[in-house]
């Protein structure tokens, strides 16, 4: 297979901020002479700060999904509602659907973001280059995926809001959102720090 | 401080070189993200953990109201723990529930703690745990005095009517049954609700009932050492020499149930009884402020004659007052005289007596148990019989009546037989013939032939003064009664409006009246001019009051 060839093997690397082409050096401490941001072929410290960001959304995954994130006050009735609670809760009043929407969006795609980040940091790191094209892929629906798994918040934000109706019946937020929130937040910063290239960097050293 | 490689793009055309500024980066900083989160975590579970307090199992007969994770623990109302799994014993029979108690609630995890599920409940006492009808069941403790730990508990299943610590004293009451008494079930002070009824159990030998009641502090220090316990539930009617008395406690009494109590009246021990004294309980208030009946003896009597309207519990009465009451009425066989003679068992409290108890006790010497033969013998030596009596005119019922009968024949008395036998007397039908034989024997005696005749010549007697008097006396009479007759005819006439005389009266009367005239007249005149006396009676003059004016008019000229 024809391999264009590289910036790097031109000898050649780009500013990312005012993308004025430089030569190539190796120095992780370069600077773009015009505009004095730091230069680096990838991004930086990619793999570390994506394993770091990942395990962080890690860690807080845990209290996200062992703490409350919702309290329903009726007048009869308090219910403090876990992630997973709520989804059987659905189920059980009859909106399947919904149940099924908000499992998606608050365990399946967590997890699944988990997952593809991890699998591919670690084929990075092993210098795979099985599938890179489908790797690439993963990459791009991960990123894209990431903000709508804030659902929950989204969720649990807007009920707050509209249902307070004081002694009647009310929602009210409960710490496990923030964890959750937190994760979301957490796994996109490491969706973005991971520098796709690396997927690629390998295949030419063949 | 940073040595700078400058390339220069312009002058040989070539890229511009890096500039390369020496910083001192070491370790990437992004690895502090996740070592704060993993601080944040750990800080999280070592929270959890440090908040968690003791995990305990209470075992109920039913889950009904529970949830798990919703039920709540409380104590005083405050949430001390949470419901967080429940599950049925390996045999079926009850639930085991696993609460999860808070940090500070770790004093309810020791030993003597109760719990039990709080739940709607409406008895005839009242309705409590309203507020559960919208909040759901809870479950209720009460912790106990002990320190040492427990995990395992069985949950009450009724709420306990006592909280621990409560001020106020247990009191243990016994009776024959429990009537309509039930846990709960209020105590009556002066119809003041001081208490309640907290527990009651069968007697270990099935003989009676224990209870056990709570009373309220203060109001506990009026339950002293002599304090008569009696049921106060249902209504208690009496018909009386009085009249119809109808005698209830509270309305709550009559449907629920519930005790009494009161002093006795009369000097009594008048401390506080201490904690779990046993009482009596009574079946109502007249038997409970009786005066204490002592201990009971059994009589025996032997009647030969037909005991009908003779019933258990009827009274024994000494001289006219109620010493006991027949315990059992029982048909022997004589073979000898093969006759049917009744054996009536009774009870009877010697003690009911008061000071002539006291007086035959010290008299006879010895304790009581022994003595009580000897006074018998003693008192049927003087004419004591038994002898069934017919209280009850309408209804024939009897009673046993001891009495003393000095006539009565001498019978043999066996000090030693138990029980002790009292010979008997006749029963009243036949006393009742025999004072209509005598009363019989007394009518006899009157000499009827001899008041005959003497009424007889009496009557003789007055036949013939009667004739005297119609031949001698009667005719005189009508007589006389005819001249009154005449005179009144006179009278009547004298007086009638014609008669000559009543109009000379009225001619007289007339003639007096103008004389009467004449003389005021005169008098008058002789007031206004006294001079006539002397100088006789002047010309006529005019009419009193215009004479004046004029005699006015006269002068003035």
């Amino acid at each position: 297979m024809s391999e264009l060839p590289r910036a790097r093997e031109l000898g050649m690397m780009g500013c990312h901020v005012c993308r004025l082409v430089t030569a190539y050096t190796d120095d992780p401490k370069a600077r773009c002479p015009r505009c004095h941001s730091p230069l680096h072929v990838r991004k930086h410290a990619s793999l570390a700060r994506s394993w770091a960001l990942l395990i962080t959304a890690a860690i807080f995954y845990i209290p996200a999904n062992a703490f409350p994130i919702m309290r329903t006050q009726s007048l009869f009735d308090k219910d403090d509602n876990t992630i997973l609670s709520g989804i059987v809760e659905l189920w059980r009043a009859g909106s399947p659907d919904l149940a099924v929407i908000v499992f998606t969006a608050s365990i399946v795609v967590p997890v699944l973001k988990f997952l593809i980040l991890g699998y591919l940091l670690v084929s990075v790191q092993r210098a795979s280059e099985w599938g890179a094209r489908r790797r690439a892929k993963l990459y791009r629906f991960v990123e894209l995926v990431g903000y709508w798994s804030m659902l929950d918040v989204f969720v649990v934000a807007i009920l707050s809001a509209l249902v307070h109706f004081k002694v009647l019946s009310r929602v009210e937020p409960l710490p496990g959102v923030v964890y959750f929130g937190m994760v979301v937040v957490f796994t996109m910063l490491a969706a973005m720090s991971f520098d796709p290239r690396l997927i690629w960097d390998k295949r030419k050293s063949r | 401080m940073s040595d700078t490689k400058q390339g220069n793009p312009q002058d040989d055309g070539e890229l511009p070189r890096p500039e390369v500024r020496r910083s001192k980066l070491g370790l990437s900083l992004i690895w502090l993200v996740p070592i704060v989160a993993a601080l944040v975590g750990v800080s999280l579970l070592v929270s959890h953990i440090r908040s968690a307090g003791p995990h305990i199992g209470v075992t109920f007969l039913t889950a009904e109201g529970i949830e798990v994770g919703k039920t709540q623990v409380k104590y005083k109302n405050v949430v001390i723990g949470k419901v967080t799994n429940m599950r049925l014993s390996r045999d079926r029979s009850h639930v085991s529930v696993a609460i999860d108690l808070n940090k500070d609630a770790s004093a309810f995890a020791t030993k003597g703690t109760r719990y039990w599920v709080v739940r709607p409940r409406v008895g005839a006492g009242g309705v409590s745990g309203i507020d559960t009808l919208l909040s759901g069941a809870f479950i209720g403790a009460d912790a106990g005095d002990s320190d040492e730990e427990q995990t395992d508990f069985t949950g009450l299943e009724t709420p306990p009517a006592v909280t621990h610590g409560a001020p106020g004293r247990r009191f243990t009451l016994h009776a024959d049954d429990l009537g309509s008494l039930d846990i709960g079930s209020p105590v009556y002070y002066r119809r003041i609700q001081v208490g309640r009824i907290v527990s009651y159990e069968l007697d270990k030998d099935g003989k009676g009932v224990s209870l056990q009641l709570f009373v309220d502090g203060p109001n506990d220090r009026f339950v002293s050492k002599d304090t008569r316990f009696w049921n106060a539930s249902g209504v208690d009617v009496s018909l009386g020499a009085d009249g119809l008395k109808m005698n209830t406690q509270s309305l709550a009494t009559v449907i629920a149930g519930g005790v009494a109590f009161q002093d006795p009246r009369g000097p009594h021990d008048e401390s506080p009884a201490p904690e779990m004294t046993a009482f009596t309980l009574f079946n109502d208030q007249a038997t409970a402020l009786a005066p204490p009946d002592g201990a009971p003896h059994y009589i025996r009597m032997r009647f030969e004659h037909s005991l009908r309207g003779l019933n258990v519990d009827a009274p024994v009465e000494l001289l006219g007052m109620k010493v006991g009451h027949v315990v059992s009425v029982t048909l022997d066989y004589d073979p000898q005289t093969k006759k049917f003679p009744v054996i009536v068992g009774a009870v009877i409290y010697p003690q009911r007596l008061g000071k002539a108890h006291e007086k035959l006790l010290k008299a006879a010497g010895g304790d009581e148990d022994s003595a009580f033969p000897k006074i018998t013998q003693g008192l049927v030596a003087h004419g004591l019989r038994a002898q069934a009596r017919s209280g009850n005119l309408l209804t024939g019922q009897l009673y046993i009546a001891l009495d003393f009968d000095p006539k009565a024949p001498k019978v043999a008395f066996d000090p030693n037989a138990k029980p002790v036998e009292i010979p008997t007397v006749a029963g009243d039908f036949d006393h009742l013939q025999e004072q209509i034989s005598s009363i019989v024997d007394k009518v006899e005696k009157i000499p009827f032939d001899s008041i005959g005749k003497n009424l007889d010549g009496s009557l003789k007697e007055l036949n013939g003064t009667l004739k005297q008097v119609n031949t001698d006396l009667l005719p005189e009479a009508k007589k006389t009664l005819q001249g009154v007759n005449a005179t009144m005819g006179t009278a009547n006439d004298a007086l009638s409006e014609n008669s000559p005389l009543r109009q000379n009266i009225t001619n007289t009367l007339e003639e007096l009246q103008r004389t009467v005239r004449s003389v005021r007249a005169f008098t008058d005149y002789l007031g206004r001019h006294p001079e006539a006396l002397l100088r006789g009676r002047g010309a006529d003059a005019p009419a009193p009051v215009p004479s004046t004016s004029k005699q006015g008019k006269e002068v003035q000229p």
